[in-house]
């Protein structure tokens, strides 16, 4: 299949792109991982007049620590996060990497790209939300920093300016004591999970200091469970909590019947995948190891 | 309106060979490999980023190529599945995959035995899990996988007496 023809360009910077981006107008389009953007092309659902490649700026992947923070550059991609001793550090960040489509995609596949196309199904917002996120742009006029919950905006809107892009996405790598977990529900693996559950929390002795839950794929945005966190919170965890918790992101959720399942089904799976969720992220905490990711068939 | 013929210059390796061509924007890297390169061995399936069967390796790691357009490969290394076989002597995973019966129709085959390949040169012993992980993003629907987990060990054991002669 080929996409409507284009005409195609190559940034040589950042800067140079937000530069190319100003230049050709709304026709305009960025080309990180294109594992979203060129399956679109090719249905003809994206039909950008111009393409902008970011894949030939030098030194725009990196996965670096500096302080109490991570930072993965723009064109970071899955497979590098996935692999790296410094993501690592953030567990839950590894569970997303791992398991975001397939090891080809995942290849390709960048963490810039996916906050910004922001697919209500993509599996990074979900994530980034349960921890302190930081989104950095780099426009014509400079550069700004915002709250991941600032830069979404909604399904596929985020707040980047037509001739803006993300540089960088800065994570702050949770306090001792804490532990986060990622569980998506996939049919298999190259498709876009049916539901998925974040939960990142930490402990002061055996109760619950604070906790994020945030549920992907049954909103137009990821959707943070207060009630949950708040039966949760200053609390011993207990299974039935958590079971409460669990209740409160199935009313929590505003799923859509589709392809992938009823919306009756997605609530009730995603009730699951925060049990699931919190179980291992409690886990962790503990400073115990367990190993959770995407599960498909 | 974008100029439809707007052709660019790409230089790139393909199994080893150093070529130069003059490609559209918008081609991609699984039709120019097979149309203007005719090395059809690599397969399109279902070319929307599901299948696999256009997987081969740009710089060492496996992807997609109809998920990736020709132009980004500029600069690259490719390796097809007709770059596995050396000097008349099939690659153990070929060899493999024949041995095991990893194969029926073999139109997945190109793109699994890349996906191997890309597998084994990470890690030279891998579990089932593993291996299971390795071929998510390759669809067969003849086999069942089960004689290409038993290829991919196979080659895996292949490899390894080859390193180190045990």
């Amino acid at each position: 299949m080929y996409p409507q023809a284009f005409t195609y360009h190559r940034a040589s910077s950042l800067k140079d792109a937000a530069t190319l981006l100003s230049q050709l107008g709304e026709g305009a389009k960025l080309l990180a991982g294109g594992q979203s953007l060129i399956p679109l092309m090719k249905l003809r659902f994206a039909n950008p007049v111009h393409l902008v490649d970011l894949n030939f700026v030098q030194g725009i992947s990196y996965i670096q620590q500096k302080n109490d923070a991570l930072h993965f550059g723009a064109l970071a991609r899955h497979a590098e996060i996935e692999k790296s001793p410094t993501a690592a550090k953030i567990p839950i960040l590894r569970d997303c990497a791992a398991g975001i489509a397939d090891v080809q995609v995942r290849n390709r596949g960048t963490i810039g790209g996916s906050l910004a196309e922001a697919d209500p199904s993509g599996d990074w917002a979900t994530v980034l939300l349960t921890v302190s996120c930081e989104v950095r742009c780099v426009g014509l006029t400079g550069e700004r920093s915002l709250e991941l919950s600032e830069f979404l905006k909604d399904a596929y809107t985020t707040s980047l300016a037509s001739d803006e892009l993300v540089s960088e996405v800065v994570v702050k790598v949770p306090q001792e004591n804490s532990g986060g977990a990622y569980i998506a529900f996939k049919r298999t693996a190259p498709v876009y999970p049916t539901a998925s559950a974040a939960v990142q929390l930490s402990l002061e002795g055996d109760r619950c200091k604070d906790i994020v839950i945030m549920l992907g794929c049954v909103g137009l945005l990821p959707i943070r469970v207060r009630e949950g966190e708040s039966v949760l919170r200053d609390q011993k965890i207990t299974p039935k909590l958590i079971e409460s918790a669990a209740e409160a992101a199935r009313a929590a959720a505003d799923p859509q019947s589709d392809m992938r399942g009823s919306a009756e089904y997605k609530r009730q799976l995603v009730g699951a995948l925060v049990k699931r969720a919190t179980e291992a992220a409690l886990q962790r905490a503990r400073g115990q190891q367990v190993e959770v990711s995407h599960i498909y068939a | 309106m974008p100029d439809a013929t707007q052709k660019v210059s790409i230089q790139l390796r393909v199994n080893g060979k150093l070529l130069a061509r003059e490609v559209e924007s918008r081609q991609l890297l699984v039709e120019f490999i097979r149309e203007d390169l005719e090395l059809t061995g690599t397969h399109i399936g279902c070319d929307t980023t599901y299948c696999g069967a256009c997987t081969v390796l740009m710089n060492g790691p496996a992807v997609k190529s109809c998920t990736v357009f020709a132009v980004q490969a500029d600069g690259a290394e490719i390796t097809t599945v007709e770059g596995l076989e050396k000097d008349g002597k099939l690659h153990p995973i070929q060899e493999a995959f024949g041995e095991c019966y990893g194969l029926q129709c073999g139109y997945c085959t190109p793109g699994l035995m890349l996906s191997a390949l890309q597998l084994l040169k990470d890690n030279s012993s891998p579990n089932q899990k593993q291996i299971r992980r390795a071929i998510a993003g390759n669809t067969c629907r003849c086999t069942g996988y089960q004689n290409i987990f038993k290829a991919i060990e196979t080659a895996a054991a292949k490899m390894r007496s080859a390193i180190h002669g045990d």
